[in-house]
C-alpha cells in the first residue's frame, strides 16, 4: 500500500465575507435603569453603553444567524451550495440538541456541510476563526461559514447590578475560505479554568430546575477581577497574536477587541499603547456586549461605517467565560 | 520609599487613571466616597501600582484598601519584604 489519498490543500485562507444581524429592537439606558437602581449616567461611565439590541420573540439564535450569514455570503460572493462547514459560537442556544449550526445550515439551504456548535463563551467566534483557517488550510473545507450568535437577554437577570445593563442580542458571520495570501493570521489562544468561576451561569441546568426559578440560570460576574484579567491579561495575549503576525502596532490599521465593556478596550489600547492611527471598534456603545456575536459586529459595523477598508490589517481579540481566550490579526475583505 | 513619597507617587497614579488633583489624595481619604474612584478605575489604579512600586496587589487584597492610607501602608509592608 502506497498511504492514504489526501484531500489538495489550500496553502492560505482568508475572510471573504462579513455580515451582522441586529436585534429590530434598541433599548436605552432609561428602560433598564429602574431594575438595578441605576441611571443612564452611572451606566454610561461604567461601560461607555448607551443602547442595546435586545431580540424579540421572533428573533431568534438560529434566525438571527440565517440573516447575519445570507449577508457574509453575499458579501463573500459564495453561493450557499459552496458552504461545506458551518461553525457557531454561542452560549445561548438553550436547547442542548441539536446543534444550532445544523439547524442554520438547513435554514440557509445549504448542501449539508458539517455543521456543529462550540463553547468557549464570549472568545468562541475567535476560536472558530482560528478552526476555519486551519479547515481550509488543511483542505477539510473550502468554504466555512463561522457564525457569533447570541440572544443573552433570555439568560441575564434584569435585576442583576452586575450584568444587566451589559449583555445584549445580535449575530454576526464571516465565511472563510482559500486565497493567493495569508489573510488570517496565527492564533493566540488558551484557557485558564482556575478562575472559571470569575464569569458563569449561577446554577447548572438540574439545579435550575429543581430550584424552579429561571433566573438561576442567568450569568454570574466578577466584575472587578473580569476587568483586571481582561484589561492587563489581554493586552499581552493581543501583543502575542501581533507579534506572531509579523505585525507592528505602527503597522495596524483596527483593532476589534470583544465588546465587552468601553473601559475595558481603553485600557487594552492603552497598554497595547496603539498609535491615533489604529481605528478601534465602539459598537459596544449602540450594541452592548453580544458575547460570540461582538467582534464579526463590531466588524461588519467598521467596514460599513468605513473604518475598516479593504485590505486593512485588523486585530482580532475575543475573551470570556473559561476563562477562554484567541486572538489573530487578518486582512479586511 | 518614606510613607509621604508613596503617597505623592500614589496621588499621581491616582491623577492619571481617574483625574483627580493629586492634591487631594490624602492619607484619611476614601476611594470611593470621597476621590470618587470606581472600582474599575481602582483596578486600574492597583496595577498601575503594582508596577511602579514593585510589589503585588492580588484581587482579594484590593477590596479591603479603602482609603489612600491602607493603600499606602500596604505597598509599603510589601515593598520591604
Amino acid at each position: 500500500m502506497s498511504g492514504l489519498q489526501v484531500e489538495s490543500v489550500s496553502a492560505h485562507a482568508t475572510i471573504l465575507g462579513v455580515g451582522a444581524y441586529r436585534p429590530v429592537r434598541v433599548v436605552p439606558n432609561a428602560e433598564i435603569v429602574d431594575a438595578i437602581d441605576s441611571s443612564d449616567e452611572w451606566v454610561q461611565q461604567r461601560s461607555g453603553i448607551r443602547t442595546r439590541g435586545i431580540a424579540g420573540e421572533s428573533e431568534t439564535v438560529v434566525s438571527m444567524s440565517v440573516e447575519a450569514s445570507k449577508a457574509a455570503l453575499e458579501s463573500a460572493g459564495v453561493d450557499v451550495q459552496q458552504v461545506d462547514a458551518v461553525i457557531v459560537a454561542t452560549v445561548s442556544h438553550l436547547m442542548q440538541l441539536p446543534s444550532a449550526a445544523a439547524m442554520i445550515a438547513h435554514q440557509l439551504g445549504t448542501a449539508q456541510p458539517a455543521a456543529f456548535d462550540i463553547s468557549a463563551a464570549c472568545a468562541g467566534f475567535c476560536h472558530g476563526v482560528a478552526l476555519a483557517n486551519d479547515m481550509v488550510r488543511g483542505g477539510t473545507a473550502r468554504h466555512v461559514l463561522v457564525i457569533g450568535v447570541e440572544k443573552l437577554s433570555d439568560i441575564t437577570d434584569p435585576t442583576d447590578r452586575g450584568s444587566a445593563f451589559i449583555f445584549a442580542d445580535g449575530a454576526g458571520a464571516v465565511v472563510v475560505g482559500p486565497a493567493d495570501r495569508p489573510g488570517i493570521g496565527p492564533v493566540v489562544w488558551g484557557s485558564d479554568g482556575e478562575h472559571y468561576d470569575h464569569i458563569r451561569s449561577r446554577k447548572d441546568w438540574t439545579e435550575v430546575v429543581a430550584s424552579g426559578d429561571l433566573r438561576e440560570a442567568a450569568i454570574t460576574m466578577k466584575g472587578s477581577e473580569v476587568f483586571r484579567w481582561a484589561s492587563y491579561g489581554m493586552a499581552k495575549v493581543a501583543q502575542q497574536a501581533l507579534d506572531r503576525a509579523g505585525i507592528t502596532v505602527d503597522e495596524l490599521d483596527c483593532f476589534i477587541p470583544h465588546q465587552a465593556n468601553n473601559r475595558i478596550t481603553d485600557a487594552m489600547a492603552r497598554s497595547l499603547r496603539l498609535p491615533d492611527t489604529v481605528r478601534i471598534a465602539r459598537d459596544i456603545i449602540d450594541s452592548g456586549n453580544t458575547s460570540a456575536a461582538s467582534v464579526p459586529m463590531a466588524l461588519q459595523r467598521m467596514i460599513d461605517d468605513g473604518d475598516a477598508k479593504s485590505g486593512d490589517t485588523a486585530l482580532l481579540i475575543a475573551f470570556g467565560a473559561g476563562l477562554a481566550y484567541a486572538a489573530q490579526v487578518v486582512v479586511i475583505p | 520609599m518614606s510613607t509621604e513619597e508613596i503617597r505623592a507617587a500614589l496621588a499621581e497614579i491616582v491623577n492619571e487613571v481617574a483625574g483627580i488633583p493629586a492634591d487631594s489624595v490624602q492619607l484619611d481619604k476614601s476611594f470611593s466616597d470621597d476621590l470618587d474612584v470606581d472600582s474599575l478605575s481602582m483596578v486600574e489604579v492597583v496595577v498601575e501600582a503594582e508596577e511602579k512600586f514593585g510589589v503585588t496587589i492580588p484581587d482579594d487584597e484590593v477590596k479591603n484598601l479603602k482609603t489612600v492610607g491602607d493603600a499606602v501602608a500596604y505597598i509599603e509592608r510589601n515593598i520591604a519584604a
